[in-house]
């Protein structure tokens, strides 16, 4: 017998998706089910009160959550974020509800043992609900009350070798692809450096000194698995800056129908056979490929790593061999003047350890922001303020033309006084001189 | 920490940041409890951002001050200042 009704959730449950309302009443009823075998730290009933709540809020089509307010633990400004019910002695299992982001291991390999500690800790100190994983990666633990903080805190980091993500104006916790543990494509170690960069600023992800939130992300190929371009204030993505390798023969077999395209991943219906000047030549949205003498040709200075052809005919065509990353920054959600994309700051790099020159562009990037960013800007509306020239200037980097999307489409570099001779105030006279009318 | 004979110079100035944050907080404490980052760095216009952060930090550690969080924004504030939501 629930103990709330909830007529209005229930009808969720109907339609043909699983619903997360399935998952709420089964993980109610099953921390009934154990009370006598583990000692709750918060009320048995957190997820029925979750639940009845929720169906007030469908009821009355007003949110009954207070938000803000704790941040994390002793020390920490960040990986906790605050949630109140405004209706506790209704629904007294949820009178706190705070939510914990806890940083997800590189390109989230587990061990099992790890994930039932987790579980094992959260059923003990926590609702049991969790959101493996939130949007930004983080392993999110939702539900808990302030007293138990400390302790679940104290738990993560000496029992469990862990530690508490991002939130609020913080380095949020930086997410990295599979990279080269699994990856052809992964151009550096995502994994790795990611790491180390978080390692690196542990003080500006547990400490807030940011106008707002601010985010790394590592592809290690232009495939972009974890969007860092779209997502990511500073995207880190894998590039190569000598030529594709080629092996013809591959190409002969994808061409005569030996090798199946994409890797057989779209072998659920026939397509008919292979067309590589369809499905791989004319797609190429540089043209810089061609067929020659049945040989493969492509002009390298033209591509722009859109990894058409490369995911296409993945055993005929490979990465280059001089790797090293791209950095772009800027993106975000729309919230202000919409969403945007990151933009190309430095063509490439190499990654190498110590990761000096990545770090010294990081470095710069935050100097200027903290200064000139205003309260909840994020660094993609700071340079579209101040523009994409002021942000080549305080990162000591020099207009060039990978820049440039194309002539004349996006120009943002302007003459200042000083470069101009004569400055701006130059007599006309003068110059009519010259150039009479 | 050492007694104030052996502070640095770079320490002095810290301490001295530290109680201007503490006097500004003060002053303000009867309209407004809660402020952001920079509201600071603009008490300190020839310190680093970093510094000023570095200041506030040991503050938040001395339980002088505390930090306030919506989920997405930061802010900080005296210890016990201001409404809490639990109340």
């Amino acid at each position: 017998m629930p103990k709330h009704e909830t007529p209005l959730l229930d009808q969720l449950e109907s339609g043909p998706w699983p619903s997360f309302v399935d998952d709420l009443k089964r993980q109610a009823e099953s921390r009934h089910q154990k009370q006598n075998e583990i000692e709750y730290q918060i009320p048995v009933d957190v997820v029925d009160d979750l639940l009845g709540l929720l169906e007030l809020s469908y009821k009355e089509g007003e949110v009954h959550w207070k938000h803000g307010g704790i941040v994390g633990v002793f020390g920490y400004g960040g990986g906790v974020i605050g949630r109140y019910c405004d209706q506790p002695k209704e629904f007294p299992g949820v009178a706190h509800f705070h939510t914990i982001r806890v940083n997800q291991p590189a390109a989230k390999y587990y061990k099992t043992d790890f994930l039932r500690q987790l579980c094992d800790l959260w059923d003990f100190r926590g609702s049991g609900l969790t959101n493996m994983h939130g949007s930004t990666g983080d392993i999110v633990l939702l539900g808990t009350r302030t007293e138990q903080l400390e302790e679940i805190f104290y738990e993560l980091t000496h029992n469990m070798n862990n530690d508490l993500g991002g939130s609020g104006s913080n380095l949020r916790t930086p997410e990295a692809c599979l990279g080269e543990s699994r990856c052809q494509y992964a151009c550096y170690d995502s994994q790795e450096l990611c790491y180390q960069l978080t390692m690196e600023y542990q003080d500006e992800l547990h400490r807030p000194a940011f106008p707002y939130k601010f985010k790394f992300k590592f592809d290690a190929c232009p495939n972009g698995c974890v969007a860092a371009i779209a997502r990511a204030d500073l995207s880190f993505i894998g590039t190569w800056r000598d030529d594709i390798r080629i092996d013809q023969e591959a190409v002969a077999a994808y061409v005569g129908g030996e090798l199946k395209p994409n890797a057989g991943a779209h072998a659920g219906k026939d397509w008919g056979p292979f067309d590589i000047n369809k499905e791989v030549i004319d797609l190429c949205p540089t043209e810089c490929m061609s067929m020659e003498n049945g040989k493969l040709v492509i002009n390298n200075r033209e591509c722009t790593r859109c990894m058409h052809c490369i995911n296409t005919m993945p055993r005929a065509l490979r990465i280059g061999n001089d790797r090293g990353l791209s950095i772009l920054c800027g993106a975000k959600a729309p919230i202000l003047d919409g969403a945007q994309m990151s933009s190309l700051l430095v063509p490439f790099v190499k990654v190498e350890e110590p990761y000096d020159e990545i770090k010294e562009v990081i470095e710069n990037i935050w100097d200027w922001w903290m200064e000139e960013g205003k309260n909840r800007e994020r660094l993609g509306e700071t340079m579209k303020r101040q523009g994409f020239q002021k942000l080549l200037e305080v990162t000591g980097i020099k207009a060039m033309p990978q820049h440039v999307q194309e002539p004349r489409h996006n120009p943002y570099i302007f003459w200042k006084e000083e470069e101009v001779p004569g400055g701006f105030d130059r007599d006309i006279k003068d110059y009519r001189l010259r150039h009479p009318k | 920490m050492g007694g104030a004979l052996e502070k640095t110079g770079g320490e002095m100035e810290k301490e001295a940041a530290k109680q201007e944050i503490l006097n500004f907080l003060e002053s303000k404490s009867g309209s407004k409890t809660k402020f952001y980052f920079n509201d600071f760095t603009k008490l300190f216009p020839d310190m680093k951002a970093r510094d000023v952060k570095k200041a506030l930090s040991e503050l938040v550690q001395e339980e002088k001050m505390m930090y306030w969080s919506s989920g997405s924004t930061t802010l900080y504030g005296l210890k016990g200042s201001g409404k809490k939501e639990e109340d």
